[in-house]
């Protein structure tokens, strides 16, 4: 009995590795410590009620961008330890499948559970905000949204110590991420974490193009929205028509593995390369999806900063709007080498090069808009002011990459990797610091320690071209993707060398916005007036920290900028105060439901992880039982009384 | 919060009870029949994949009529748009993979 017991366990956990065991050791007391503290200070009830049943859009808003940094955290020690692996040539550091599986579980944390989140985080934190809406337009889904990917992003984690990562790359090519040659389930963990927090994604997506469409404020026409909004509404055009291709195309892969189908395997009719064609139509708009937004962040600090109106605000829509669509015509340029017609890579050369107009236009956009500006170089401005030059050579390098003949060269180098690390961290993540830096005092009260920051910001900066342009080089001088180590007679390990102090530098700088965070909850400035930047748009009008039902009275919009407008106007007198008067304000109640729902969909995927059938019916079973009970729910809303309206504003300084 | 104090709208007309159970019986019929010609072929190869294409657009048809209720909402317009949109990329992703996947053929 014991000794099947045991058998058991090492079969079910990862054994074998000190740092796993150590990884292990430190979770179970993490855990440990999480349920003392919450029994302790008996927090258990006010967990439930303010954060786990909230449909609260700024509170869950929170809730992903707290779990984003943690993924962050974990996507960047796969970094550095893989940096650490490369630093000199022969290292043992780590063995060549656990560098495998820290590979892939780097790119897939970092797009799938760090970007992603972060970016809804955004969303929920702004976009009702600016629109002057009281909340999404489905707060219940955009719960079970977020439960959904929590937990998805769950399942993928415990492949670290249960059953075993993934180790197939971040994408999980066939035939590699086939039985034959990845048995177990690692791979499986990698489908399912993807799968269930993706139909949360689609229905982020969903919810945030009706909230656009329907919820704006009277008089906000579409061409007088928010440019940040206008990005979003982008994004979610493309994850509404992406990620139903990821989902099948994933769920095909699982019938190859799980039923013996013949999708993409290399026998009985199966093609490996019609997997590669269908994720990128998925990957390509992927990388899009959550650089668009980033745009539009750059796009509010660069107005609010240089004190004017953003340049070529028109322009700027149809640039956002035409990549979404420009955006699904260049997916092949990702397999240029796999051999097809010469009419198919011209073909997707040419509309790959296309792509790059768009992002010019923008990029003039911004310049002109700070031109003659009185910029105030504020911590979200010096991470716009960062992106533009990164994101221009990364541009100009995928520009290079798109040229379909060279690419045979660059194809899998590190050339490439050092491209797509520009764009996407000079891109992506500048652009998520910024708004996060930008709207953090809306959504907590307080500025994030401009001193703490700045160190954060210059080790960041730095880092980043001391990592990756020592890449570009070694690309060139024949270092592929993936290599776990490499001989001393390559010639390599200078700048690899150079390249891991990058690493540590960028980690040295997350460890001051951690700092910097922590800090500045005690110290950081106080914002007392709700405007701390002089804003130009809705959500500056209201209180810091915004009340759960953000605007007391619903505005009236008449301008681009209306909340500048109003400033201005008060300036100069010309102002006309309107008779406000306070009315009930219809919100929605809370739910356990998209929580409870979420546990069983955990439970059906661990369920599919491990091809234990009965584990996998119970999960959906639950999920159907939580979904039928939702349709009998009609007790889901509720009205917020004048009083306690006029109460909570004058709390906050505003009195009606 | 979408439909802000007006529950009533609730009561418009999302299908019958009858027109969902056709949906489903047909869908399910579309499905089972590729698989079917698949599982023991009875056509020639090139007369399966046609069978197969044409289920897969009567299958559209049908989930957009019994199940997205393409006919109703206050603007159609809105409906027409998107469909546009979308059948111009459900085009793109068939008529792609064909012309990629064939190599040169
Ligand atoms: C000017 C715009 C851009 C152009 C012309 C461009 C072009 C390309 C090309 C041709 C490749 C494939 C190269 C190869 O595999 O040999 C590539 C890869 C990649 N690009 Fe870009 N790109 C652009 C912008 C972006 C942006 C904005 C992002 C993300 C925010 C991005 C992320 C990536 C990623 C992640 C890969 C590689 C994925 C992999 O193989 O695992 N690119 N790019
Ligand atoms: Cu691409």
């Amino acid at each position: 009995m014991w000794e099947s017991f045991l058998e058991f366990c090492s079969w079910f956990f990862v054994t074998g590795d000190p740092l796993i065991y150590g990884a292990m050791v430190s979770i179970a007391l993490t855990m440990v410590a999480i349920v003392f503290v919450l029994t302790k200070y008996k927090k258990w009830g006010w967990l439930w009620r303010e954060w786990l049943t909230t449909v609260d859009h700024k509170k869950i808003g929170i809730m992903y961008l707290i779990a984003s940094l943690l993924m962050l955290f974990r996507g960047g020690v796969d970094a550095i330890l893989m940096r650490v692996q490369l630093a000199f040539p022969n290292l043992e550091f780590l063995h060549s499948d656990h560098y495998n599986a820290i590979f892939t579980t780097h790119g897939t944390i970092m797009i799938l559970f760090m970007a992603m989140p972060m970016m809804f985080g955004l969303f929920n934190m702004v976009v009702p905000l600016q629109l002057g809406a009281r909340d999404v337009a489905f707060p219940f889904l955009n719960a079970v949204s977020f439960w959904l990917f929590m937990f998805g992003a769950m399942l993928f984690n415990l492949s670290f110590v249960i059953g075993g990562s993934p180790d197939a790359g971040w994408l999980s090519y066939p035939p590699l991420s086939q039985n034959e040659f990845s048995p177990g389930p690692g791979q499986n963990f990698w489908i399912w974490g993807i799968q269930i927090s993706g139909i949360g994604s689609l229905a982020t997506g969903i919810n945030f193009i009706v909230t656009i469409l329907k919820m704006r404020a009277p008089g906000m026409k579409l061409m007088k929205m928010p440019m940040f909004s206008w990005s979003v509404f982008s994004s979610c055009i493309m994850i509404i028509l992406a990620f139903p291709i990821l989902t099948v195309t994933i769920a095909l892969l699982y019938l190859d593995r799980f039923a013996g189908a013949h999708f993409f395997t290399m026998d009985g009719g199966g093609n490996p390369m019609m997997y590669l064609n269908l994720i990128w139509m998925w990957g390509h708009p992927e990388v899009y999806i959550v650089v668009v937004p980033a745009f539009g962040i750059f796009s509010e600090v660069v107005a609010t900063f240089a004190k004017k109106k953003l340049f070529g605000y028109k322009s700027m829509v149809a640039a956002v709007m035409g990549i979404a669509i420009l955006s699904f015509f260049t997916w092949a340029h990702h397999f240029f080498t796999m051999g097809t017609s010469a009419s198919v890579i011209a073909f997707f050369a040419i509309t790959t090069m296309l792509i790059a107009i768009p992002t010019g236009v923008k990029v003039f956009n911004w310049l002109f808009t700070m031109y003659r500006g009185k910029i105030s170089f504020k911590q979200p401005m010096m991470w716009t002011i960062a992106f533009i030059p990164c994101f221009v050579v990364g541009g100009a390098t995928g520009v290079m990459l798109s040229v379909a003949p060279a690419d045979y060269q660059y194809h899998n180098s590190y050339f490439l990797i050092a491209h797509f690390h520009q764009v996407l961290i000079g891109g992506v993540v500048f652009g998520y610091l910024a708004g996060i830096y930008y709207w953090w005092p809306k959504l907590f009260g307080f500025k994030l320690d401009e001193k703490l920051g700045a160190w954060g910001f210059w080790l960041w900066n730095i880092g980043f071209y001391v990592c990756f342009m020592p890449q570009y080089a070694l690309g060139f001088m024949g270092m592929t993707r993936r290599y776990y180590t490499y001989g001393w007679d390559y010639g390599w390990e200078s700048l690899n060398l150079v390249s891991t102090v990058g690493a540590f530098l960028m980690g040295a700088g997350f460890v001051f916005q951690v700092w910097q965070i922590l800090y500045s909850i005690k110290h950081g400035e106080r914002d007392t007036t709700g405007d701390p930047w002089n804003g130009r748009t809705l959500e500056w009008s209201i209180p810091s920290p915004a009340p759960f039902y953000n605007f007391a009275v619903v505005p009236q919009v008449k301008e681009t900028d209306d909340f500048w407008r109003v400033k201005e106007e008060k300036a100069n007198g010309t102002y006309k105060e309107e008779p406000v008067h306070l009315e009930p304000i219809h919100m929605p109640k809370n739910s356990g439901l998209p929580f409870i729902m979420s546990v069983f969909w955990f439970i059906a995927g661990f369920g599919f992880v491990w091809e234990w059938v009965w584990m996998a019916a119970i999960g959906m079973i639950g999920v159907f039982l939580t979904m039928w009970a939702r349709s009998f729910q009609y007790d889901t809303d509720y009205y917020v009384p004048v009083d306690e309206v006029r109460r909570t504003e004058a709390s906050l300084g505003r009195v009606y | 919060m979408a439909n802000h104090g007006n529950h009533s709208s609730h009561a418009e007309s999302h299908g019958s009870l009858k027109s969902y159970v056709i949906g489903f019986i047909l869908s399910i019929v579309l499905t089972v029949i590729p698989l079917v010609l698949v599982m023991n072929p009875l056509f020639s190869k090139t007369a399966t994949y046609i069978t197969i294409m044409i289920m897969a657009i009567l299958q559209f048809v049908v989930q957009l009529f019994f199940f997205m209720h393409i006919r109703e909402g206050e603007k159609p317009r809105w409906n027409v748009q998107t469909l546009i949109l979308g059948l111009f990329i459900v085009l793109t992703i068939i008529g792609g993979s064909i012309w990629i996947m064939a190599f040169n053929v």
